[in-house]
């Protein structure tokens, strides 16, 4: 089985982050990257199911500037066999001009599934994967939570948590999914795996990236919140707090 | 949110990109495995065999040893690192890493026949085989020349007879490297060092019972009754003293590490909750006098990580002295020490329950601080160096 892994990498969401000069962009100082996490998944379903399935190769794909090419070393010692580094002075925030790049590089690659993150962990649009899969006219699965596959047969069965329900999909293969946490614990890299990565080959060369017709205007912290007021102890403060609740916060 | 070190001197900038990685997937292995059960097995007084199994997976034993005996093949940094982030969790589970790797794995690397390297490394890589160290004796301890453990030479092979104490791993290795005299009790030159396999008839381990300290990590005694072994048993490139101090020197680098990882783990618990402790209407972190040890932790810390960065590239480049490694270990056990200690403090009461982790490391580094070369000998190693006379 060839499957493509289609990975990001992300501001460390844990970490206090502040808005650039340019108001469009999170500030990198001080912050650490990683690979997104639902990234993380894609790539842990895949290696399952290349050591299911036997024989295959899994290869990375990502979009962005040098530093890109460490989420990719990281994705190859945590197991995947190749990397293809599409490099773009910056990812831009329209999906689609990012799709059209990984679109371009996946049509000849023969891969017979197409993995992505739900979405990434900075900007949360979850678009790039089902716009990859339009441009490609392969069909789509996004949100995937359990996964099964019958590759004799050329298809696959995907299941979406939703409200209170589980939904199951059936689709023909190659198909693009996109993998929602939970699906599979992902592995660490191991010693040995981050030595490997370092003689495991990355291809590099532009993006043709699709125009870029979305931008960002502004980006605004939520406004900090006010301090606390304390109006008084016991039940002789009731009053004046049902007060306040109904004339100045004007919940009840 | 989770345990993300120490770098007030942006230390992480002259890590190369495979050294990060290793520390960070070595932090996610005690995140994940370690610190949500060291409690309770430091408590129970027992090791978390468990966890052997995925630090073998993980590369963790030997990782600096060549990658054809089933090693990563690691540099000494990132070797560092990885002792570094085990004691950030604990000190026993970094003491059977360094006794695995640095006195079992190392001894049979250096000085065993190609033949001991093929069978032994692979194995003890992957964790199928336990080892431990034999080398201090209940009389012997700064002084092991003086041993009198003895191996006498058969037609057929060997036969030891002798005890060994404070052995880490000791009772549930499956190996031993033990050292021995074979030549006159006080010719310390006929130390050699002898690959025995822990069921062989007349060897015994028993646990040491009582300890205050490492709870999680098993130190046993052991008695050497006619032990007989074929003539390969014998580690042919072993001769004198100097062989088995120079596994110490691998230890000791390990332990400056993993000493530094200890104090980090204390110093980020006590700033924690210096924020976030409330007392007398404000932060305790707001007050002066935990304001001042945090800020002697966050010092011995920063001049540690300095020591240790270098003394790695040192011995990186083959130009590290056992002196180096002595200055390393007797300021870096010391002042995490002395960090415990201080984080103890600032937490107060909460910080004598093991639900905190800086008495737990104050405990632990009371050993530290004495095996693998107390203190002590490790200052008068460096007046001997300084000077050019032994005071001991």
């Amino acid at each position: 089985m060839k499957i493509a892994v289609c990975i990001r990498r992300v501001p460390d969401t844990e970490m206090r982050f502040s808005i650039g000069p340019d108001r469009q962009s999170v500030d990198p100082t001080g912050l650490k990257f990683d690979l997104s996490d639902f990234d993380g998944y894609a790539l842990e379903v895949a290696l399952r199911l290349k050591e299911s399935q036997g024989p295959g190769e899994v290869v990375v794909l990502s979009v962005g500037p040098e530093s890109t090419l460490e989420i990719i070393r990281k994705a190859l010692s945590i197991g995947a066999d190749r990397g293809i580094h599409l490099a773009a002075a910056q990812v831009p925030f329209d999906g689609l001009a990012v799709a059209h790049a990984l679109a371009a590089e996946l049509k000849d690659g023969g891969f017979d599934l197409i993995l992505f993150g739900r979405m990434a962990t900075d900007t949360g649009n979850g678009t790039v994967g089902p716009m990859t899969a339009e441009l490609l006219g392969l069909p789509c699965v996004s949100a995937v939570s359990a996964l099964e596959l019958a590759v004799g047969a050329g298809t696959g069965t995907a299941e979406r948590e939703l409200e209170g329900a589980t939904e199951s999909l059936r689709f023909p293969l190659p198909a693009v999914l996109t993998i929602d946490e939970g699906i599979a614990r992902p592995r660490l890299p191991t010693l040995k795996g981050i030595m490997a990565a370092k003689k495991k080959p990355v291809e590099s060369r532009p993006a043709a990236l699709g125009s870029i017709r979305l931008t960002i205007a502004t980006l605004e912290l939520p406004p900090e919140r006010a301090a606390g007021r304390i109006i008084g102890e016991g039940a002789g403060a009731v009053p004046e707090l049902i007060r306040l609740l109904r004339d100045e916060a004007k919940v009840l | 949110m989770a345990f993300d070190g120490v770098d007030f001197y942006q230390l992480d900038r002259l890590l190369s990109e495979e050294e990060r990685a290793v520390r960070d997937t070595v932090r996610a292995w005690v995140d994940e495995h370690l610190m949500p059960v060291i409690s309770d097995y430091y408590i129970e007084g027992k090791f978390p065999k468990q966890l052997i199994s995925g630090m073998a997976d993980l590369g963790l034993f030997g990782a600096n040893l060549p990658e054809e005996f089933g090693c990563a093949g690691l540099n000494n940094v990132a070797y560092g690192l990885i002792m570094q982030e085990l004691e950030r969790g604990d000190s026993g589970i970094r003491s059977f890493a360094s006794v695995q790797g640095g006195l079992v794995m190392y001894p049979i690397f250096v000085f065993g026949s190609e033949a001991q390297k093929k069978h032994w490394l692979p194995r003890l890589a992957a964790g199928k085989e336990i080892g431990c160290f034999g080398l201090t004796e209940p009389d012997y301890g700064s002084n092991p020349s003086g041993m009198i453990t003895t191996a006498k030479e058969t037609k057929d092979g060997w036969v030891l007879n002798g005890t060994k104490m404070w052995i880490t791993n000791g009772s549930q290795a499956t190996v031993a490297v033990i050292w021995a005299k074979t030549g006159a009790i006080d010719d310390p030159k006929s130390i050699r060092g002898f690959i025995v396999p822990t069921a062989t008839k007349g060897y015994a381990a028993k646990d040491q019972k009582g300890k205050l300290s490492l709870r999680a990590s098993d130190t046993s005694e052991i008695h050497l009754e006619e032990v007989h072994l074929p003539k390969d048993a014998l580690l042919p490139k072993s001769g004198g003293i100097k062989s088995p101090l120079s596994c110490l020197t691998q230890a000791r680098y390990g332990i400056a590490w993993g000493a530094m990882g200890a104090a980090m783990a204390c110093y980020d618990e006590a700033l924690r909750y210096a924020k976030q402790r409330i007392m007398f209407g404000k932060p305790i972190g707001g007050t002066q006098i935990q304001q001042v040890r945090l800020a002697d932790m966050l010092t011995e810390i920063t001049k540690a990580q300095c020591l240790c960065l270098q003394l790695g590239r040192l011995k990186d480049n083959g130009t590290m002295t056992p002196q180096q490694v002595s200055l390393a270990k007797r300021n870096n056990v010391n002042m995490a020490c002395e960090c415990a200690r201080e984080a103890r403090r600032l937490l107060g009461a909460n910080g004598i329950l093991a639900e905190y982790h800086s008495m737990r490391h104050m405990a632990n580094l009371e050993s530290v601080y004495t095996y693998e070369g107390t203190h002590d000998m490790h200052s008068l190693i460096l007046g001997q160096e300084v000077t050019g006379i032994a005071a001991y």
